[in-house]
């Protein structure tokens, strides 16, 4: 065998061991989107609470319940847009969007992402709602950290600044809102941007 | 030199081959739709290249049923992991050469 059977010997290892455990459809512009309806979620969150007349949520108001309404449609949109996206993507990759990786990566995401959800609803229905932006950064952060192991993009980085974002979050009560559009909006559309680039 | 070259193990000169243990060295496991897929090589072919490995006390295989179809799970053995690694540190000694 010649060096350069060797090469392709070396590469391909390289290859099917990242291909066999990372999911490499992540879809950059997936990310820029779901940060644009953060983005007007938190708008039109900002408009229904200003029009109530009080600059506070009381839990069962009407307010509040446009506000979750609102909240759970940002999250159906973003999911619906990866995973659209994510199909697109492997398909031009010749890559399957349901396989054993991509199911590694959905289960690592969703254990802490639902174990937060779950925690956060527990606070607000016992009137602890004030750290509810701390806590979603938080838990989508580890999220993202646990789920980086199968898929590309360095995520994790984006993990660990969504954690940082909710801790100093936790330390400045009333600035909620703000840090919740720096992290899901902003950070999103940066970080998505980053990897639509490398991918072109 | 020549231990080297000792060292380059013929059961990984196929492309297949190398593939198939490529992946079992980074997953505990993987079914024969798994492999299928990432090799991109048909059922035959997979087949009888993951028998040699067999035969070689390289990879387990197991077999089983999920519900009524037939599952076939493969996995690396210690002999076969010790065997590649091996075969990649021969490969790049002699590629730095």
């Amino acid at each position: 065998m010649s060096t350069e059977d060797y090469l392709k010997d070396i590469s391909e290892i390289k290859n099917m061991m990242n291909k066999s455990s990372r999911f490499f459809s992540l879809s950059g512009l997936s990310g820029i989107l779901a940060g644009f309806y953060a983005l007007i979620g938190a708008a039109i969150a900002y408009y229904v609470v200003s029009i109530s007349g009080k600059d506070y949520l009381i839990l069962d108001g009407v307010t509040f319940r446009w506000v979750l309404i609102d909240l759970g449609v940002v999250a159906l949109l973003s999911i619906i847009t990866a995973i659209w996206l994510s199909a697109r993507k492997a398909k031009k990759n010749h890559e399957v969007l349901w396989n054993a990786t991509s199911r590694r990566l959905i289960g690592a995401f969703l254990v802490p992402l639902v174990t937060g959800g779950i925690y956060i609803l527990i606070k607000i229905t016992s009137n602890h709602y004030g750290l509810t932006g701390s806590l979603m950064l938080i838990f989508y952060g580890l999220a993202l950290v646990n789920a980086s192991r199968y898929t590309i993009g360095n995520v994790q980085y984006l993990g660990y600044i969504e954690i940082v974002l909710g801790l100093i979050c936790a330390m400045l009560p009333g600035y909620g809102f703000w840090f919740w559009v720096a992290g899901f909006g902003v950070m999103h559309i940066i970080y998505g941007s980053l990897i639509y680039f490398k991918e072109q | 030199m020549k231990n080297i070259i000792s060292n380059i193990n013929k059961a990984f000169d196929h492309r297949i081959r190398l593939g198939i243990m490529s992946v079992l060295m980074v997953n505990d496991f993987a079914d024969f739709k798994t492999l299928k897929e990432l090799l991109g090589v048909t059922d035959g072919n997979l087949a009888s290249h993951a028998k040699a490995l067999e035969k070689d006390d390289y990879i387990l295989v197991e077999k089983s049923f999920i519900g009524r179809k037939p599952n076939t799970r493969y996995s690396a053995t210690k002999k076969g992991r010790e065997a590649f690694q091996k075969h990649v540190d021969a490969i790049e000694k002699l590629l730095k050469q």
